[in-house]
């Protein structure tokens, strides 16, 4: 057995060890915490599968915002907590267990039995990198192979944060998401706050420039200079604005409208919904990103900040 | 055994550990927890079916990568809107219980355990 492999089992054991920690500890907030260090080791199971893109994606949204996240409601649900809820009897446990069980052993039969060779869009993806100019593989299926996923998924963001909002009680409709942090001015937390985000926001853009030959992108740059707003937020620096504000929601916006209108261009003057002329398809996939970008980032600092519950007037 | 077969036996008792806690946990954020652990082991699923799908010049087929970087921020999503969901229930009700208040009288409950 090589030292990759043991790297590996361990690597699965540590993944697999948190996870159960995050099912069946007690604490809420325990399980939490678990969970955001199983997001970390998750994404470095990511990179040992060579899929950079995916463990950048995993580690900003899936451990770093979604932890953040997950954190927040678990401080705000802490008297929940306390409470005592029923639990499920012996007999449904062990059904559970035991369906459990067999849905995890079909698919472990399932891994085992995959087809050899593997079936694969890899080539097709590769032999038609030269219509877009980018040679990211990943970056030309989102943007440009299957651009209609991507659009349809920001539509779902901006569903979600429509969502999320219309929470909001009557009295702070329109609104100011959650509540206002306050952090001692001369704390760490305010230091960190000033000292990073001119860092993060250049790693944020540096990652979505570089997106289009490397591992980057729209989604990941986008998660990284959110979090970036959020440590402002957090630390008291700047205030989440008002949700009725007309600039907040022409950004939230603008990523899913750019899209559509290159897309119905695509349908009136190329060949076909989305389709990029390929003289033109850098530039017009980096606009894109641009947006997405600024859309994302607006999007997720926002889902994070939750339904209004201050009125817009202080 | 490959790495890629023992991460595919993680991700498969990933979905089982979820599942489990899906059901078992009574605490709505537990689940929502659970749910992501689910999710987390169906994308890992992706991976290795992508990178057993490995040509020259790319590490994992690319075309799962795309899907599963779509379905991690629709994820996230989803957990949002849960939360906030959660948190207005807590804010309006004073608890986080998800069992509507059955009378004794009620017959079968079709939720079961």
């Amino acid at each position: 057995m090589s030292v990759a492999t043991a790297f590996e089992i361990v690597l699965a054991a540590v993944v697999l060890g948190l996870g159960t920690w995050t099912i069946v500890v007690r604490e809420t907030f325990s399980a939490t915490v678990g969970f955001v260090a199983y997001g970390l080791l998750v994404a470095l199971i990511w990179v040992r599968l060579d899929a950079v893109d995916v463990a950048l994606t995993e580690a900003a949204i899936g451990g770093g915002l979604g932890g953040v996240l997950l954190l927040g409601a678990a401080a705000r649900l802490w008297d929940a907590d306390l409470m005592a809820m029923e639990a499920p009897g012996e007999v449904a446990r062990a059904s559970a267990a035991a369906l459990s069980v067999l849905t995890a052993a079909a698919l472990a039969g399932a891994v085992l039995l995959l087809p050899d060779p593997a079936p694969t869009l890899a080539p097709a993806a590769v032999a038609n990198a030269w219509a877009t100019s980018l040679s990211n593989p990943v970056t030309n299926v989102l943007m440009a192979f299957r651009a209609m996923d991507t659009m349809l998924e920001k539509v779902v963001l901006l569903l979600a944060i429509i969502g999320v909002w219309s929470l909001a009680p009557d009295s702070a409709w329109g609104g100011r998401p959650g509540p206002r942090h306050q952090a001692d001015p001369r704390g760490v937390l305010a230091f960190l706050a000033r000292l990073l985000p001119p860092v993060g926001i250049v790693v944020g853009i540096y990652i979505l420039w570089t997106g289009a030959d490397h591992p980057g992108g729209a989604f990941q740059g986008g998660a990284i200079v959110a979090s970036m707003w959020l440590l402002a937020i957090m630390a008291g620096l700047a205030d989440t604005p008002p949700v009725s504000r007309r600039s907040v929601r022409f950004i939230l916006a603008a990523g899913p409208g750019l899209f559509l209108v290159v897309g119905l261009a695509g349908l009136l003057f190329g060949a076909a919904f989305l389709s990029y002329p390929p003289a033109q398809a850098k530039p017009l996939i980096l606009g894109i990103e641009v947006a997405m970008t600024l859309t994302i980032a607006a999007t997720l600092g926002l889902l994070l900040a939750g339904a209004p519950e201050r009125s817009a007037e202080p | 055994m490959s790495g890629v077969t023992v991460f595919g036996l993680c991700a498969a008792a990933a979905v089982g550990l979820g599942f489990y806690g899906l059901i078992t946990n009574p605490q709505p954020l537990r689940k929502i927890i659970a749910f992501n652990l689910l999710g987390s082991g169906v994308f890992l699923l992706f991976g290795v079916v992508g990178r057993r799908g490995a040509v020259a010049g790319t590490g994992n087929d690319p075309v799962p990568q795309a899907l599963v970087i779509t379905g991690v921020v629709v994820a996230f999503s989803a957990t949002a809107l849960a939360i906030a969901l959660l948190l207005r229930l807590f804010q309006t009700t004073g608890s986080t219980k998800l069992s509507n208040r059955t009378s004794p009288g009620d017959g079968s409950d079709p939720a079961g355990g």
